[in-house]
């Protein structure tokens, strides 16, 4: 097989499994995978046909409700739920007496009632006894070893401090001391709550001992495994639906306690019960992106290698784990001497989530605009220095699309033009890393019926990325049937397991099942074929328009019609499951994205005037969902970069702007011209020679965008997000 | 959201009669834009709903040659940003009004509630906190997260006047004009707000049973210049940090007569910066008076721990909204 990009091909020899088709290498051939077609489901969701978790109402339905802890710290005392269950629209009650509630927004009680009205003025109704306790949520103060600890169990010195986790490759602090070039910086990210547009939430109905879930998931097998481990029910018992989706970016993996609370208050009511979380809920339980203090070193050399990087780093993941940042340090570039330490700090807020490349727009933040500072040391243009240092065959082809599409040789002349005025343009950009996370974990069936209507299956979900139309896409193309006779069946659990769509994993992980599944639909049909034209069944082919022939005799053919019409008995079933990886051409995801921004001096503002994002996700599928996942990505990352950041008042430590009006969310006149390029490189590993996209795009973002500020205004963003009041600070001050 | 009782009068005298009848567990909606929002977090609990918006007439616009502009309370945003009358002769409220918000909420949103809409400070906006303005006796942006509060007036709630509509008619002298069981009166715009040392509880002269029946602007004076300029972090759906309103008349030799500087976003009501305008009075628009102008437009000012940015950006607005006045176009 032939893999990689033109100039940079890479030959390989595979073994395929037995029940695996032939790999498309990167001569194959393609009629519908590679084409731009609109989602298949794109009517149903502008025309308010599609029916999401929030619009399922069942007969007899309830309306559950959390009460929610306001205290960052607390201990539940005693909660009376007299008057509660006086009102006589509530059918069900749960109460959390005597836990401790370690965050803002942890569950203290719960109700079902037969209206939403009804519902929330009940939960009005609780008489809670809270005993706060002492708290921290500002991550200096929980670094202290005086910090009121966050767990009982304590760590020493520090009781909130878990401490770095270290890697280690040669002595970074001993080569950067003596390195050529020496870049070094503290910088800041801030704390991004994922801001879903459809809340977490689920409805519970049980029909008898069997329980039904309708939800806002990434993962329905993961919400299925969940509520029956959490209600100690077999997994046949549960099902799940999800047909349609409102996002995700990583807070949507599991059932959620509010799924398993609304299947209690469903069975305690004998009532299916509604349960969707409010937009405080949101900001304040569901996840979130952690925050980071890192403090970067990185030494090279004027010719080009990165001798040193030295990176130590904290966050506040709340009550949870998992602020690490060091991703983009490790393996974008070649590194001689790396080491990094990474600490997560405990605080009284609510606990992280992985966000959309967890650890990597804040690592990004940082080294980007290390290795632009590096770069300027030594005199060179940020795209020629990154070139000496980067080893990817595909990033190194993607700096130049992007360089052209974005106007580059623009780039030396601004300064002379910026001399003048208040308003200043300048040019940046970053790099972007991502792997290849996609393996064995899906199962397809394929369905063909006596009159040749294709039905797909699989339980797994489109978040809203295209995966439907995707594994129509994949199917049709090896039946060779246009897209529309194909009919995708998804977001079931009744249906064969799929992936939970989370770590860019879905098309990589789903999408060779599909082709494997169609292909044993295939492999059956022509022998089907095959009988008819009295060969064997290796001897026919299939080309579009469905047409099966005899390969050495390309004028016999029938239709894929004909040919379903001599199915035996009713139905043709098929299957196929993802084999394990073989080898590709680079298990790196790169990308990179250019910015141009204007800062205007006197206020502070900066405008981004342009993206330009190019990047790799093996074979590209759908173009213009590839595309729109890109420019999804650049949308969120500009967010973070300008706007977003979870704000918690000082004092009390509650969060002061859990709604979408005051945490601010880039809105349609914030965002610019994005220039999506969706860079297709068959590059093995599957059938299909695809990788995932989901996350990479959100990566450079806001390096890119600083970088390009830099340009513009010669001072060094080191925090995030980049406001109004800390660009004037920096301009001056010289640095943010 | 509580239950309530929900009234549609069809005239303003049936309007006034209610609100007399009910008192101060009535509230007026118009769009319910700023209602809706704070009866969902338990803000406004009121026990009657009084929609105003089957009154006939209370949304027409009308320019006069002499009496000038008269808009009802009911005009949209959308309606007065678009409206050639406005367009032509006031042309600092049809571009605060086309800015506000997002075009969905300038369909809704009203001229009468946008003057009375609520303050945006996430003390006073949020359940959780029973500050001075929901009758505590803390206004917690003091000690807490004070970045979008004000850098002038002396609390004890340090709010910032969320209204564009009124900055603007604060800069054009404009009147606000009131209906009530008792009759109605007349009142100047920059006395129609009023400070929190007045009653911290409340942001306008309104008396309970008061409706707001007419907004009216006199006729620009021959030789007037307007210009307005406003910052806010995102362009989509924000609220300003820094803002002014500038209205001036220049005489015949270009020296400036009258001046009306007017501050958003710096305190609790639109902010006359009087020190400003004293300072252009009798001098030609020049870089230096502007300059001179902007520093004094903050002279006294008061940013609290985290605020200060304000101040320099304030002074960056004055500076710009007066290097842009623009005379009408002929």
């Amino acid at each position: 097989m032939t893999v990689g990009l033109p100039g940079a091909t890479k030959q390989l020899e595979v073994a395929v499994a037995d029940a695996d088709p032939d790999p498309w290498g990167a001569q194959q051939t393609l009629s519908v995978v590679g084409t731009r077609q609109p989602r298949i489901d794109a009517r149903p969701k502008v025309t308010g046909a599609a029916k999401y978790t929030a619009d399922i109402s069942l007969s007899g339905m309830l309306h559950g409700r959390i009460l929610r802890c306001p205290h960052p710290a607390a201990k539940i005392v005693k909660v009376d739920a007299s008057k509660v269950r006086a009102h006589p629209a509530v059918r069900a009650v749960l109460t959390f007496e005597g836990a401790i509630a370690r965050y803002q927004g942890e569950e203290v009680a719960a109700l079902a009632a037969t209206t939403p009205e009804a519902a929330d003025e009940a939960l009005a109704l609780f008489a809670v006894t809270y005993q706060p306790r002492p708290f921290v949520t500002d991550l200096e103060k929980a670094r202290a070893p005086e910090a009121p600890p966050v767990y009982d169990d304590a760590k020493k010195p520090s009781p909130n401090v878990r401490q770095g986790n270290v890697r280690s490759r040669g002595d970074a602090l001993k080569a950067f001391a003596g390195a050529e070039l020496q870049a070094e910086g503290t910088f800041r990210t801030q704390v991004q709550t994922h801001c879903c547009l459809e809340p977490h939430g689920v409805v519970v109905q049980w029909e008898g001992e069997d329980l039904t879930i309708w939800a806002s998931t990434q993962g329905t097998f993961a919400v299925r495994d969940g509520m029956a481990e959490g209600l100690e029910i077999p997994k046949s018992r549960v099902r799940v639906i999800t047909d349609y989706m409102g996002g995700g970016f990583g807070s949507k993996y599991s059932a959620g306690p509010f799924a398993l609370i609304a299947a209690r208050l469903a069975k305690q009511a004998k009532a299916p019960v509604k349960m969707m979380l409010t937009r405080k809920d949101e900001h304040l339980v569901t996840g979130n992106r952690p925050d980071a203090v890192m403090s970067l070193k990185v030494g090279a050399t004027r010719a080009g290698s990165l001798e040193a990087v030295a990176l130590t780093s904290y966050g506040t993941p709340g009550v949870g784990s998992g602020a690490g940042v060091s991703g983009p340090m490790r393996a974008t570039y070649r590194v001689r001497h790396l080491r990094t330490e990474e600490s997560d700090i405990l605080t009284n807020t609510g606990p992280a989530a992985p966000f959309r490349a967890p650890g990597h727009p804040q690592g990004s933040f940082a080294f980007e605009q290390a290795i632009d500072m590096i770069a300027e040391q030594a005199g060179s243009d940020p795209i020629a220095y990154r070139k000496l240092i980067d080893i990817h065959p595909i990033r190194l082809a993607q700096y130049d699309v992007g360089a052209k599409e974005i106007g580059w040789s623009r780039r030396a002349a601004m300064k002379a033009a910026n001399a003048k005025g208040s308003i200043k343009r300048g040019l940046g950009m970053a790099s972007a890393l991502w792997y290849n996370s996609g393996g064995p974990g899906a199962t397809v069936h394929v369905r063909v019926s006596k009159d040749g209507a294709v039905e797909v299956m699989n339980g797994a979900q489109d978040i809203g990325t295209g995966t439907r139309t995707a594994i129509g896409m994949v199917a049709a193309e090896e039946l060779g049937l246009p897209l529309d006779q194909v009919t995708v069946r998804l977001g079931r659990t009744d249906w064969p397991e799929g992936p939970g769509s989370g770590g860019s994993t879905t098309v990589p992980t789903l999408m060779p099942a599909v082709r494997a599944a169609a292909f044993d639909a295939r492999t059956k049909l022509a022998a089907i074929a095959a009988k008819v034209f009295g060969v064997e069944g290796s001897k026919i082919s299939v080309k579009p328009p469905g047409l099966f022939y005899v390969t050495s005799d390309p004028s016999r053919t029938l239709t894929f019609k004909q040919v379903a019409a001599r199915i035996p008995g009713e139905l043709l079933t098929a299957q196929g499951s993802r084999a394990a990886d073989y080898e590709g051409f680079d298990d790196r995801i790169a990308g990179v994205q250019f910015a141009e921004v204007t800062v205007d001096t006197g206020t502070g503002k900066i405008k981004v005037e342009k993206v330009v994002a190019v990047h790799d996700c093996g074979r590209v599928i759908n173009p213009l969902t590839a595309e729109s996942q890109i420019g999804g990505g650049v949308v969120q990352g500009l967010s973070y970069a300008l706007f977003e950041d979870r704000l918690l008042d000082p004092v009390t430590g509650r969060m002061l702007n859990a709604n979408l009006e005051q945490y601010k969310i880039a809105g349609p006149l914030d965002i610019p011209e994005i220039v999506a390029i969706a860079f297709s490189v068959p590059v093995g590993f599957n059938s299909i020679g695809a990788l995932g996209l989901g996350e990479p795009p959100v990566i450079p973002t806001a390096a890119a965008i600083a970088n390009a500020v830099h340009h513009a205004t010669g001072v060094r963003m080191l925090q995030l997000p980049m406001t109004p009041s800390r660009v004037l600070a920096a301009l001056r001050s010289g640095h943010a | 959201m509580r239950e309530f009782e929900y009234q549609v009068p069809t005239s303003l005298e049936s309007a006034t009669m209610l609100l007399k009848k009910y008192g101060e567990r009535a509230v007026l909606k118009a769009g319910g834009i700023d209602l809706v929002d704070l009866m969902k977090e338990g803000i406004a609990a009121p026990g009657y709903v009084i929609d105003l918006l089957a009154l006939d007439g209370l949304d027409a616009i009308t320019d006069d040659p002499n009496e000038g502009l008269t808009i009802g309370p009911l005009a949209t945003l959308a309606a007065i940003a678009g409206s050639a009358k406005v367009l032509r002769r006031y042309p600092l409220l049809a571009a605060v009004a086309g800015e506000a918000a997002t075009p969905q909420l300038r369909n809704v949103a009203t001229l009468g509630g946008n003057l009375c809409q609520r303050p945006r400070c996430w003390y006073f906006r949020s359940a959780d906190f029973a500050c001075a303005k929901k009758g505590g006796d803390t206004c917690f942006a003091v000690a807490g997260d004070n970045r979008y509060h004000a850098i002038f007036g002396d609390g004890p709630c340090h709010i910032v006047s969320p209204s564009s509509t009124g900055l603007v008619l604060v800069a054009l002298a404009g009147g606000i004009e009131t209906a009530s069981a008792e009759g109605g009166r007349v009142l100047a715009a920059d006395q129609f707000f009023t400070l929190p040392e007045t009653n911290v509880q409340r942001e306008n002269a309104l008396q309970p049973g008061e409706i707001i029946s007419r907004v009216r602007v006199l006729p620009p004076a021959a030789g007037s210049c307007f210009g307005y300029v406003k910052i806010r972090e995102k362009e989509s759906f924000d609220w300003p940090i820094a803002e002014a309103a500038v209205a001036l008349v220049k005489g015949p030799s270009g020296t400036v007569t009258a001046a009306r500087i007017v501050l958003g976003a710096a305190a609790p009501v639109p902010w006359r910066a009087r020190e400003a305008e004293a300072a252009l009075i009798g001098k030609p628009l020049s870089e230096r008076s502007i300059e001179a102008a902007a520093r004094a437009a903050v002279h006294g000012a008061t940013p609290m721990s985290g605020n200060a940015y304000k101040v320099e950006l304030t002074r960056e607005v004055v500076k710009r909204a007066l290097l842009g006045a623009q005379p009408l176009r002929p």
